[in-house]
């Protein structure tokens, strides 16, 4: 008997003015397999499985489920067939409560009466089987964004679909927690449900998927075994060229102290405990220094409590020998930290703001750009925005006039970056900088921390990516729980160290 | 290629305005109808015509130096909300702002005899007091503007109610004439009038409105503190992860608003063409009015000029229906109908481009049917 596929989506294209994001595009899911969906940003995986989803109408081809011929209007089609989605930016409604999100659309009622208990029985035993911890009654704007996706992939669950999408769920896990949810996606598989797992991390679809098929530019490129390729092969086909995997860089030569942290705690604004506890560290000129950490482990509160966007609750911050601990944000800025925010549309951009008013964002108010009379200098700010866009590499439709909602992912973080290290600061804080980047665009931005570091500046990385905490800095700390439990170096230690600390299981006492 | 001008924002406004008005319009007429046929198209029409009602060019020039006074202070409410919304708030309140300025101007040129621009100064000091409540109490406290807006509506209606009842003829619930007892008050004119054939209530205030709009569009488009509040208006974490002072943002916006609208009060007020009413037990409609006439402007200085024109001419036209055959509440009624049908300004816009944006694909589409049959001869 031939081989039962539970989707096929066939010869599909979508065309967008301008643009063919889908051309001719054909993707075959077998039942209980995971089915990976490899290529880089811009090559058609979103725009493929929006189609799939009901989200878009694809001009030409057809999609089958069971190897019937349905046709899929809007999200609601997708559902009643037993698809179900998680979302790269999450679809959550920011001021409900985890478990009201989780049965949004599909709320267990009597006679119009909400029947939460039930739900949150459900939730819970769905939570406890697949191990992801969640507060069912925390609202979605009060946890991380690890937490968030986790509520997506609960969502799904308690819809019982059949058909899994994941478009990159594994931007945001540690490492721990992506083999968890690699052996989910087993027993998801196991249980015979269809997986379709979108992601550029090779290792991880060589870990877990059963097949892959590649897109490149809109265009498909072929169908693979994971079992008879390897991961050369799949980058290779993915991306048209070989990609150097490590970060090139020479020895480290820290100089004087940038960053200064002494006891430093920070309230959290979920519980009532600190979420950064007794912190002590330094940054020295020329290093690249990695917090690294499981989500949610007090990473984001540090460096809210290091740029000022929270008060910090006890301690001390010194910052080229001065004291900023209380400093106000635009003070900070100006003594010369840089700060590449862990979410770059909640804080890094005005997304309705022009690309070139975005990239002045720091620095409008110098007279460069505003004169005596508070008149922006719009020549200046028009041709500052021209090199950046030029020596950075920004890509954008309309140059500096573009609206900063438009632009992809990554060369939004493309123009972040370039505004915060064209800052000439002393200190870069880069959190997460890579999350959601194609391999392209990571390679980029890895080289540039490391220019930095080369030039003499102080970095401050805050990853979650396992494999960015192993490559690129020069010392790693752990933080567990709004503490450091131990200082690294990455060339002497491995992996399976860095969880066991990342865990919780191994701790130091730091002497600082 | 071949630049779409239906893709231009101001154009694209200025039809959704239109056709809003026109919508509205339509509407209006239809609920006449529904009221009383028979002087439903004479009715729409005057209220169209306004004082083109009159027959004589003198009388025509004289009602149109009326609308204009109106539209002065209607203007200075428009500007008032639409810069509390460029920071990304809703000032509801500035009707209570309007108020208070109202109340500042009469009570100073009536009861103290000041000059003209102390009445005008301490009329904006008002409203921008009023500004400064909301803006304290948004950024210190987190209250929502609209509910804290609409509270100081009312306190400030009743407070000047009990306070103008000191300048109060004593055989009328109105406040004293401009004319006998402010006369020192009364705006200047500078020979504006004779424009409109002697109009004596024509002032300062009409070019003055003008200029603040032109004013209020440079400030938001070309300062730095434009720059600060649109950003603080579209993204507050964005502004304070820069280091914009957020918190100073917000209240100094409402502060201006709250300016702005107090200048609306003293703008009117100061003409002499009205008197307040002490026993007032409703809000005046000038400062909702201007929300309508912010949205009818597209969110644009200079378009809410034209908007509040236009707002003020149908609500004074609809003053000329023939009261015989509708009740006297005819003409806020329609008026009300146009006004409520603005707010369809950007729902209208948004409509235009999903269609553009659909034929342009259908366009695409078709330019690529036909080069690849041009690629494909030419690979045989």
């Amino acid at each position: 008997m031939e081989d039962q596929y539970a989707i096929e989506m066939l010869g599909i294209t979508k065309r967008f003015p301008g643009i063919i994001a889908n051309d001719n595009i054909t993707l075959r899911v077998k039942k209980g397999e995971i089915h990976a969906l490899l290529g880089e940003n811009g090559a058609g995986k979103s725009t493929l499985m929006s189609v799939l989803f009901g989200l878009y109408q694809p001009e030409e081809g057809i999609i089958k489920k069971d190897g019937v011929e349905v046709n899929i209007k809007n999200p609601n089609d997708a559902n009643a067939l037993g698809i179900g989605m998680v979302h790269q930016h999450f679809k959550l409604v920011e001021c409900f409560t985890v478990l009201d999100n989780i049965i949004m659309g599909v709320e267990p009622n009597k006679f119009g009466f909400l029947q939460k208990k039930e739900a949150h029985d459900k939730v819970m035993a769905l939570s406890e089987k697949y191990g992801l911890h969640v507060d069912p009654d925390a609202l979605i704007e009060d946890i991380t964004v690890g937490m968030q996706q986790r509520t997506e992939i609960l969502k799904m669950l308690y819809r019982e679909n059949e058909i899994l999408i994941f478009d990159e769920p594994t931007a945001v896990l540690t490492p721990q927690e992506i083999d968890e949810l690699m052996q989910i996606m087993k027993n998801l598989a196991a249980e015979g449900k269809s997986i379709l797992f979108i992601s550029h991390k090779l290792n991880e679809i060589m870990a877990v998927a059963d097949r892959c098929t590649v897109l490149r530019k809109g265009k498909y490129i072929g169908t693979v075994n994971t079992k008879d390729t390897t991961m050369e092969e799949l980058s290779a086909m993915m991306v048209g060229r070989n990609i150097n995997f490590k970060v090139d860089k020479d020895e480290c030569k820290p100089g004087d102290v940038v960053l200064d942290v002494k006891n430093l705690s920070v309230a959290s604004k979920l519980h009532k405990n600190d979420a950064v506890k007794n912190v002590s560290f330094n940054v020295k000129r020329g290093e690249i220094v990695c917090i690294a950490g499981i989500d949610g482990n007090g990473q984001t509160e540090l460096v809210y409590g290091l740029t000022g966007l929270a008060p910090v609750s006890n301690g001390k911050i010194t910052l080229c020998g001065k004291d900023i601990t209380r400093a106000p944000i635009r003070k900070r800025n100006l003594l010369g930290i840089s700060h590449i925010p862990e979410d770059r549309h909640k804080y890094g951009l005005v997304l309705d703001y022009s690309l070139e008013d975005n990239l002045v964002l720091q620095r409008y108010f110098e007279p460069e750009f505003t004169d005596k009379a508070g008149f922006l200098r719009r020549k200046n700010i028009r041709k500052y925005a021209e090199r950046l866009i030029e020596q950075y590499d920004v890509r954008s439709g309309q140059g500096p006039v573009t609206i900063a909602r438009s632009m992809s992912g990554g060369n939004q973080q493309k123009a972040i970056v370039a505004r915060e290290i064209d800052k000439d600061p002393e200190l870069l804080i880069a959190v997460q900088p890579t999350r959601g980047l194609d391999i392209g665009a990571i390679e980029y931005i890895h080289k540039q921390l490391v220019a930095q570091r080369d030039s003499g500046k102080a970095v401050l990385l805050v990853s979650l990516e396992l494999d960015e905490v192993m490559d690129v800095p020069d010392r790693i700390l752990v933080m567990y729980e709004g503490e450091i439990v131990g200082e690294l170096d990455p060339k002497k230690t491995t992996e399976e160290e860095l969880g066991l600390y990342m865990a919780g299981a191994k701790r130091d006492e730091v002497k600082q | 290629m071949k630049k779409n001008i239906l893709k231009n924002n101001v154009v694209q406004s200025l039809i959704a305005s239109l056709s809003c008005i026109i919508l509205g319009l339509f509407i209006g007429y239809v609920v006449l109808l529904f009221i009383n046929p028979e002087g439903a198209w004479e009715a729409i029409i005057t209220v169209i015509k306004n004082f083109f009602t009159y027959t004589k060019h003198e009388a025509q020039l004289k009602n149109l130096g009326n609308t204009l006074v109106k539209t002065a202070p209607l203007l200075m409410c428009a500007l008032s909300v639409l810069f509390a919304y460029k920071v990304g708030l809703f000032n509801i309140g500035a009707a209570g702002q309007y108020v208070a300025g109202t109340c500042a101007a009469l009570y100073a040129a009536l009861a103290w005899h000041w000059s003209w621009l102390p009445c005008m100064i301490f009329a904006i000091a008002s409203g921008a007091v009023l500004g400064a409540i909301v803006g304290v109490l948004k950024s210190y406290c987190n209250v929502n503007e609209v509910i804290s807006g609409i509270m100081l509506n009312w306190i400030s209606l009743y407070t000047t109610n009990m306070i103008l009842n000191n300048v109060k003829e004593p055989t009328s619930p109105y406040t004293y004439q401009m004319a006998s007892h402010g006369r020192d008050a009364v705006l200047p004119s500078l020979g504006i009038e004779k424009l409109f054939n002697g109009n004596k209530y024509v002032s300062i205030a009409i070019p003055l409105s003008i200029l603040i709009a032109i004013i209020i569009a440079i400030v938001l488009d070309k300062t730095k503190f434009g720059y600060e509040l649109k950003a603080t208006g579209n993204n507050k974490n964005a502004a304070k992860y820069c280091g914009m002072a957020e918190k100073r943002n917000t209240i100094l916006s409402l502060i201006i608003a709250g300016g702005l609208a107090g200048l609306g009060g003293s703008l009117l007020y100061q003409t002499g063409f009205e008197q307040w009413l002490c026993t007032a037990s409703s809000v005046p409609g000038m400062g909702f009015n201007g929300i309508a006439a912010t949205f009818l402007g597209g969110l644009d200085p200079i378009g809410t000029i034209f908007a509040s024109y236009f707002i003020q001419h149908i609500t004074t036209g609809g003053a000329y229906v023939d009261k015989t055959m509708y009740c006297s509440q005819i003409s806020d009624l329609i008026s009300a109908i146009i006004i409520y049908l603005c707010g369809f300004v950007f729902f209208l816009k948004y409509a235009m481009n999903k269609a553009i944006a659909a034929r342009e694909e259908k366009k695409a589409l078709k330019e690529k049917a036909i080069a690849e049959k041009a690629s494909e001869g030419g690979e045989k």
